[in-house]
């Protein structure tokens, strides 16, 4: 779950780190009211998903209450990377002194999550990292005992921050790590981190990323957000065939028949497992042939599922044949998804033969599946045939055979 | 002559009166020469059997019944519950967990495994079918039921290590056509943090005799390719790998996770194509097709297989 940088703010702020004084509009004149609030100028920044919006011009900087509204009124309606904006952030600007960074993530070989700090804000981690490695520090820390501020203390301290600069940003890295694992983040980074001429520290700006997986558990917090069930919030928005895929997955909680993702090809493809999607998908393209889709079937899913799935991926426009394949399967029953498929066509008034260009699924009931391919006289193989051979049949029988 | 298990281990199932782990128990009982599953534990089902097997509401109870330390447990409860069921496994003194369960979010993987390593145990997975040693045991829903498992999985000299469940039996399957058995394959899993990465188990293969040569399915997401390859570069392993790398179109697609949880590129370091560098690098050979790994196998080997 990818969330908004107004969302950001507001989890930061509800764990009591400082953040500037803003607000969030989804028009014009709330944006209006917000810069008359804060009464100074402010900046007006498109809550979009993507990033660029700074290139892309979706950032904006204000002196008064009406050129806020026109400033929010020109990016309510700019689309950055295909996406109009939830709405836009309404920022007080303030003078800063210097910017910091802070974040943590997880560190998948240490198996920990690891907090990093910088003296260095405002641009890209990674760059920091690579360009200035001296000023990047890290530390991994426990899951199982609780976070103590020490950590975050040493942390800060090893860049050779001291004072009242130490002794204020403490609590606010050890609040970030807190936070990371209160609400299963991957990802929650506060850049920059602003230092005031006063002294005091400011959340500029934040992004977070919660787990998918922890959507359940979390689902006080999302409400809160109010983030929607329905949001997927990933990289890029699903499409309605995408979307159609996700309600076939769902008719029942046996087995995976889903997980669409949509490519512009004419070959549409049903497959499966996990690595075996990921391999299948590749070995279509190696050979030449353009995959209509991406997609998994696993776990043993019904008759009813397979043939949803089959449907829904003849059904698209631009195909004309469909791949079934699989690597070798244990659970997944070989019948039932040759019963759902060919089930698939039948309902749509195909013939299973000439619209299944190959089935390659071996494995459990795999006899009793090959029995009712035959009936229907659709070309199947069993694991003598590799995956990539599976491939190479099906994308002939689509472009029939090449020039060489 | 194995990693991990053998013919002596012993192991209980948790959350054993579930669909799957009933059909899970029954495979495991099946194969080989017959798994030791010493109890089940499903919280309230105390006093039921499952295939024979007897079920406890406790892993306190399921030992206490067997008399003796237990090695091993498999784990499939729902994601909710999974955190609870490992963490009473270990406090249990159990030192092999195999967690097939996915979904977990990785705060509970994370505790998991810190206090798996203060136990001095070892997990594999979550989100992974298990370990199979061909014709000896099966711990896990690996290779599916034992006259399917048996037709994939033969004795031999090949260690297989993967990220994918199904793909570590489509490999092994392809390496038994082709004459060569395996010594133990290990589903490693496919989330973002797994108990034994690849790097951990060669030391394993390393120390068992048997093993001549490794063979590991690979994906995009995180750094395990590259922690591998340094392993290989520093230890001067004497065992020859070669890999398979799967989702290779992902690289076109920064951001967007396909097949598993784990897979996912983020940053320049976990695309397919670097990975394919950094194991190159480390000579480790990588098949363009599953069917090229038998020969690649025997070229590492210098035809000694």
């Amino acid at each position: 779950v990818r969330f908004f940088e107004f969302e950001s703010r507001a989890i930061v702020a509800k764990v009591g780190i400082p953040v500037a004084k803003h607000g969030f509009a989804a028009t014009a004149e709330e944006a209006r009211r917000i810069a008359e609030e804060i009464a100074g100028p402010v900046v007006i920044k498109s809550q979009v998903l993507t990033g660029g919006r700074m290139k892309a011009g979706g950032v904006r900087f204000a002196d008064d209450p009406d050129s806020a509204a026109r400033d929010a009124e020109h990016i309510l309606n700019l689309e950055i990377s295909g996406h109009l904006p939830r709405g836009v952030l309404v920022d007080s600007r303030a003078e800063v002194a210097h910017e910091y960074y802070a974040g943590v993530v997880w560190d998948g070989l240490r198996k920990r999550p690891v907090m990093l700090f910088s003296d260095m804000g405002g641009i890209d981690i990674e760059q920091v990292a690579e360009e200035h490695p001296d000023h990047v520090v890290r530390a991994h820390f426990s899951t199982l005992r609780p976070f103590e501020d020490w950590r975050a203390k040493q942390l800060i301290a090893s860049l050779g921050i001291s004072g009242s600069r130490l002794n204020r940003l403490t609590p606010i890295v050890a609040r970030l790590a807190r936070l990371f694992l209160r609400f299963d983040m991957t990802l929650a980074e506060v850049n920059p981190l602003g230092e005031l001429a006063d002294g005091s520290f400011l959340a500029l700006d934040a992004h977070m990323e919660m787990e998918n997986e922890a959507r359940p558990r979390q689902h006080d917090l999302l409400h809160e957000l109010g983030v929607g069930d329905e949001e997927t919030r990933q990289a890029r928005e699903p499409t309605p065939f995408e979307l159609a895929g996700e309600q076939v997955d769902a008719q029942d909680h046996r087995g995976v028949a889903g997980n669409v993702t949509e490519f512009d090809g004419d070959l549409g493809l049903v497959i499966g497992a996990g690595g075996g999607s990921l391999t299948l998908f590749d070995a279509v393209r190696a050979h030449g042939g353009r995959p209509a889709n991406y997609c998994e079937i696993g776990g043993n899913p019904s008759v009813r599922k397979a043939c949803g799935l089959a449907k829904l991926v003849l059904s698209k426009p631009g195909v004309d044949k469909i791949a079934v394949m699989m690597s070798i399967v244990s659970n997944t029953r070989v019948d039932i998804v040759a019963r759902g498929v060919i089930k698939a066509c039948l309902e749509l008034g195909y013939d299973p033969a000439e619209r299944i260009a190959i089935f390659r699924i071996p494995g459990a009931w795999e006899e009793e599946g090959f029995k009712i391919l035959d009936r229907y006289g659709v070309e199947y193989a069993d694991r003598s045939v590799s995956l990539h051979e599976a491939a190479r049949r099906a994308v002939l029988k689509i472009q029939g055979p090449g020039p060489a | 002559v194995s990693i991990l298990i053998d013919e002596s281990t012993t192991f209980i199932v948790q959350g054993i009166t579930g669909r799957e782990a009933v059909n899970l128990t029954r495979e495991c009982l099946d194969y080989g020469r017959g798994a030791a599953i010493v109890g089940g534990v499903t919280p309230g089902r105390l006093g039921r059997d499952v295939h024979g097997v007897p079920v406890f509401d406790t892993v306190l109870q399921a030992v206490e019944h067997h008399g003796a330390p237990i090695d091993g447990s498999v784990v499939t409860v729902p994601p909710a519950f999974t955190k609870d069921a490992v963490m009473e496994a270990l406090a249990g003194g159990i030192k092999l967990i195999v967690i097939v369960t996915e979904r977990i979010p990785r705060g509970d993987v994370a505790q998991m495994i810190e206090y798996a390593s203060e136990c001095g145990a070892r997990i594999i997975g979550p989100n992974c079918l298990g370990i199979i040693v061909p014709d000896v045991i099966k711990m896990g829903g690996i290779g599916g039921p034992a006259k399917d498992a048996a037709k994939s999985y033969t004795p031999g000299p090949v260690g297989v290590i993967s990220r994918s469940g199904g793909m570590t039996t489509e490999m092994s399957s392809t390496l038994t056509a082709a004459g060569l058995g395996q010594s133990t394959a290990v589903s490693i899993g496919g989330d973002a943090i797994i108990g034994s990465s690849y790097a951990e188990l060669m030391p394993l293969f390393e120390a068992d005799g048997r093993t001549r040569a490794i063979v590991i399915y690979t994906e995009p997401g995180g750094r395990m390719e590259a922690e591998l390859a340094r392993y290989v570069t520093a230890s001067s392993s004497r065992l020859p790998i070669v890999a398979f790398m799967a989702g290779r179109f992902m690289d076109e697609m920064p951001g967007m996770s396909f097949g598993h949880a784990g897979t996912i590129v983020e940053g320049k370091e976990d695309t397919a194509s670097e990975k394919i560098a950094r194991l190159a690098e480390a000579r480790i050979a990588v098949a363009e097709e599953i069917s090229e790994i038998p020969a690649l196998v025997r070229h590492a080997t210098g035809g000694a297989l």
